[in-house]
């Protein structure tokens, strides 16, 4: 009878982040493992804390089915010598399949010319309880960790040291012995609060007897009681807690019994710049910021606690003791900061190395602040801003990047630009400056906030398109899924500044124009831009169908152009407007150019009206003509549809120009034959420019 | 309780359970781990368990005596066990209730933080164990030293004793702790944190100290490369003494970022030497500290795969004894 099976591994504490990840893989993994063994289930469950990992595998079978079945080895002459005997080929496949040499058959194979060697396999299949140590203990052993270690005497590597496995089928021990472990159905109970050995009957007993020992092994039910004791703290406090997702998905793993806790700091640490205190307590201490109604930050925290303890005031005294010391940390840092000025700040950036690769004229932070500044400047003319504009970029460019130097961001480096643009408003700075500092880093990541000012943006562009350029011209392109500079992302956030302001959709040029001449002005020139083109391309085409435009439509608008993503963007949905029969006929136009030309032969782009001949290619001339007039005004407003509405309605005077009763274009009188082609071209031509329907098949 | 008798339980607490009681190292070190009853004891196959108190010197940190929480020069309470016992995390959780931290009245977590020194081209996965929010101890098991993975594993712990003390005393400032019932921590300390404060950010001549540097290095590879053998336990006070020099340096703003990465590599390259003759020369002695009945068989595996290097040969004279480990002494 099928049964359940219950594997835990019991452990030393794991880290929270390696045991979100295992909790998701592991299900997966063991599924595998358990279809290799030809072992049918009704579904496999990971559950786990800091002290345990556990697998539950619903309605096991307590058999593998038998096997019956026929393995084709080599052709009946490879597995016979001439004389009738096996040849050492047909011994061979004999004893791998484990089947006497007088059983192989020969047989003809569907698909394959004249006759095979068969073995015939039966394989009685195996009890499940048999089976089990050898695939526990191999499962154990094969479950992967960012990084694992030894101990003791050990061989066995695994994420900690093992202390326990509890390993049961249908409620009887399954026997193995494992990193220097025997299994037995004795789990252990919370660290402190049970800290006894817990039996366990039956993987059903398991959440329940672990339970009554003060371990809740079921994340989700951690979850929810993290969410209930925050909750408690907020009633009790009349506050919120900030959400904050991947905080309650670290701190779950970060006991087996949380109880949650309240603590407060002294007021007057609230004159320090709110992300100092938020970033202190959240990555120092694990503590969550809490909120008054209006979203104000309040002197108080939400932590919790793994265990519970005689009396909680001495813990959150403990707490409140470690935050106060941190945060006065974060205040003398501020107040350090503030004596200096970015201008010193500056001076030491001379010395942070950028990027290495880029030699010694180029690599320091330092340089490329002054050729975010030299770039940002000629990107500011482009985009037409008014010479107080310009000036802003040019300010805001030479000290974006100072609060690297800061203790702060030292401490802190997620806070880089948030401290710029504190500090550049307490060293005096304008507005605009600060907000262009703390905005030339987003967006942080995906479906993050875009830069609001005008010059948050140009110094935005202007430094990533420095970071792809460059590490292009020495080497450091992304390769494979590894893009250890983040160069992919830097180019989406290029694409997505520009695709948010219409204003300035060709900026993408000057941009790189003037990377290219800031970067090579530092002794670095790229030597072949079509690298870097394809690269950019590529970005775009991902955020195109990401936005759900077909793949082939992305294609055809990009094939023609893509620095401009705003218009780019346009003739790509605008492609859904072609109908199929349309893109028929234009293929076809667009085939027949292509062969001409692969004949080498030279195409004309304006017809000579004089020598038509044919009814037929006066009508389409005459219709391009009017479709030609009408289209001026969508063209300009880059009302792609409205174009290929036109075009749509050009489509049967095409198809008529093909048809019986049309003309053959490539005629033998050379005279007619180009002139049709110069016809063709010309029609073709602007329709062609705004998404090449060469790319396109099938409907639209 | 009062610092000292912190120490004193302490030492006391891991003395019962077999750990020798070492004294201080007397060269300048920046953690307990360079103390050379760490690092040079965690190689090879010899079983090692040792407690002592060591004073640390962290140029870089020195705030003239102004920081309640830190300053150049501090004591860290260092416990290494060879083997790690399988029970150590419930030895360590005891040697705090030996101070007084119950974790029913307290919350113990132990949370992950990874170790690692490029100096001493060693590593380690463990955790710093909070009591209620506070890091009282890093806690590790060390996998490589000097470029050599570990066998038997060490567990080593280090205690933040000022900051446990200032946790049982109720105090918030580190100078205002009572060293014993007379004399306060400022009393003993302050003047040090002072004046080396200003020598090393105003006083420190950093040609001398760069200087010093390539004296220490050139004595310790001097010393390695010894004709009549070399003398590596004066060897490594060199690398020790130069890792210092490097500290002092760093403090001092002389050493640029690119410069930085160079002179690790060299300590680095110090480290390791030593590490590797240090287990060599243990060879030669016959590993004494393996029960008698097992050293041969350990020198013999050691040299059978000497021509693979010292790191496969140390592997392999920990691997010929790792049979017997329950006759390999143990803390606990």
């Amino acid at each position: 009878m099928p049964a359940d099976l219950l594997f835990e591994i019991g452990c030393e504490e794991i880290p929270a982040k390696m045991l979100t990840r295992q909790l998701l893989d592991l299900p997966g993994f063991v599924e595998q493992r358990l279809a290799a063994a030809r072992l049918e289930h009704k579904g496999v469950r990971a559950l786990g804390t800091p002290r345990r990992l556990t697998v539950i595998v619903k309605q096991l079978a307590d058999r593998q089915p038998d096997l019956n079945e026929e393995v084709v080895g080599p052709p009946v002459s490879a597995a016979f010598a001439p004389d009738g005997t096996l040849t050492k080929a047909g011994q061979g496949f004999a004893a791998k399949n484990g089947v006497a040499p007088e059983s192989l058959a020969k047989k003809e194979v569907a698909g394959k010319k004249g006759q095979y060697v068969v073995a015939v396999r039966n394989v009685v299949g195996q009890d499940t309880r048999g089976l089990l140590p050898g695939m526990l203990s191999e499962l154990a052993a094969s479950i992967t960790w960012p990084k694992s270690q030894r101990w003791g005497w050990s061989e066995t590597t695994f994420v900690r040291p093992v202390q326990w496995l509890v390993a049961l089928f249908g409620g009887e021990v399954v026997p193995l012995t494992w990193a220097g472990q025997t299994s037995s159905r004795i789990s252990r109970g919370h660290r402190f609060l049970s800290p006894g050995p817990v039996e366990i009957t039956s993987a059903d007993a398991y959440i329940d007897a672990l339970r009554a020992a003060h371990v809740v092994v079921d994340p989700e039910a951690r979850k929810d009681l993290v969410r209930a004791e925050l909750k408690r703290l907020e009633s009790a406090t009349g506050l919120r807690v900030r959400p904050d997702e991947p905080l309650v998905a670290e701190v779950i793993h970060l006991g087996e019994y949380p109880v949650g806790i309240s603590g407060e700091f002294d007021p007057s640490f609230l004159e320090i710049p709110e992300e100092i205190i938020v970033t202190s307590m959240r990555t120092h201490q694990r503590y969550f910021a809490m909120e008054h109604p209006d979203g104000k930050l309040a002197n108080r925290f939400a932590t919790l606690m793994g265990t519970v303890v005689k009396d909680p005031l001495v813990v959150q005294q403990g707490n409140q003791k470690v935050i106060a010391s941190r945060l006065s940390d974060g205040k003398f840092f501020v107040s350090e900061d503030r004596k200096k000025s970015f201008d010193a700040w500056n001076e030491k950036l001379d010395a942070v190395v950028f990027q290495a690769k880029l030699g010694d004229k180029a690599k320091t932070i330092g340089h490329k602040v002054r050729r975010i500044e030299k770039i940002a400047t000629a990107v500011a003319t482009f985009a037409s801003l008014d010479p107080a504009g310009i000036d802003l970029v040019k300010q805001a460019a030479r000290v974006c990047k100072a609060d690297l130097a800061s203790h702060a961001v030292g401490e802190f480096p997620e806070l880089q630009g948030v401290m710029g643009r504190h500090y550049a408003k307490d060293f005096g700075y304008a507005p605009e400056i600060a907000a262009a500092i703390d905005e030339h880093w987003w967006p942080k990541g995906q479906g993050a906030a875009l830069p609001i000012t005008p010059a948050g943006a140009i110094l935005a562009l202007a430094d990533r398109m420095d970071t792809i350029v460059g590490c292009f011209a020495v080497g450091l392109e992304p390769s494979g899924s590894a893009d250890p500079f983040g160069l992919r992302r830097a180019a989406i956030g290029i694409w997505q500044i520009l695709l948010s302001r219409p204003d300035w959709s060709t900026l993408w040029t000057p941009l790189f124009a003037a990377t290219r001449d800031a970067l090579s002005e530092h002794g670095v020139t790229v030597k072949d831009p079509t690298a870097l083109e394809t690269f950019f391309r590529a970005r775009l085409r991902g955020i195109f169908t990401d936005q759900g435009i077909p793949a082939q439509d992305a294609d055809a608008a990009l094939a023609q152009d893509f620095r401009d993503p705003v218009d780019a963007r346009a003739r790509a949905l605008a492609c859904a407007k072609i109908s199929k029969e349309a893109r028929e006929v234009f293929k076809r136009v667009a085939n027949i150019l292509d062969d001409a030309r692969a004949k080498k032969l030279t195409i004309g782009d304006k017809a000579d009206v004089t020598k038509f001949v044919a009814d037929v290619e006066r009508t389409l001339h005459g219709a391009v003509v009017e479709a030609q007039s009408q289209e001026i005004e969508a063209r300009g407003k880059r009302d792609y549809p409205r174009v290929f509405e036109q075009l749509e309605q050009l489509r049967p005077v095409v198809a008529a120009f093909f048809d019986k009763g049309g003309v053959m274009v490539m005629d033998p009188d050379p005279s007619l034959r180009d002139n049709r082609l110069a016809l063709l071209n010309w029609f073709v031509q602007p329709y062609l420019s705004i998404a090449d329907f060469r790319l396109l098949t099938g409907a639209a | 309780m009062y610092l000292q008798d912190l120490i004193f339980t302490l030492q006391k607490f891991w003395a019962d359970r077999g750990c020798v009681v070492e004294q201080p190292v007397d060269v300048e070190v920046g953690a307990g781990t360079f103390h050379p009853a760490t690092f040079l004891r965690v190689l090879g196959p010899e079983p090692w368990n040792a407690a002592f108190a060591q004073f640390c010197r962290r140029p870089g940190d020195g705030r003239y005596g102004e920081n309640p929480n830190r300053a150049g020069g501090y004591y860290q309470f260092q416990v290494g066990l060879k083997p790690s016992p399988l029970h150590v995390q419930d030895l360590y959780l005891d040697s705090l209730r030996a101070l007084g931290l119950d974790p029913a009245a307290h919350d113990i977590r132990f949370v992950e933080d990874d170790w690692e020194s490029p100096t001493l081209g060693a590593w380690g996965l463990g955790w710093e164990v909070w009591c209620d929010g506070m890091e009282v101890t890093q806690f590790t098991y060390f996998q490589q030293a000097g470029g050599i993975d570990l066998m038997p594993v060490t567990a080593e712990l280090t205690y933040g004793i000022e900051r446990i003390a200032m946790y049982l005393q109720g105090v918030d400032n580190m100078y205002d702790l009572q060293w014993d019932k007379n004399v306060t921590y400022g009393q003993l300390r302050k003047p040090w944190e002072v004046e080396y404060s200003t020598y090393q950010f105003e006083e420190l001549d950093a040609k001398i100290a760069f200087a010093n540097f390539d004296t220490f290095e050139g004595e310790c590879k001097r010393l390695l490369a010894r004709a009549a053998g070399p003398l590596v336990l004066p060897a490594y006070e060199f690398a020790m003494k130069a890792s210092h020099a490097f500290n002092c340096l760093d403090a001092r703003g002389a050493i640029s970022v690119t410069e930085r990465q160079r002179f690790i590599g060299r300590v680095r390259g110090m480290a390791k030497a030593c590490a590797e003759t240090y287990v060599a020369s243990r060879a030669n002695l016959g590993f004494p500290l393996l029960p008698k009945h097992l050293q041969a068989q350990a020198v013999e595996a050691y040299r059978a795969s000497s021509e693979a290097g010292v790191n496969a040969s140390a592997l392999a004279a920990a691997r010929s004894v790792a049979a017997h480990a329950l006759e390999i002494t143990h803390a606990g």
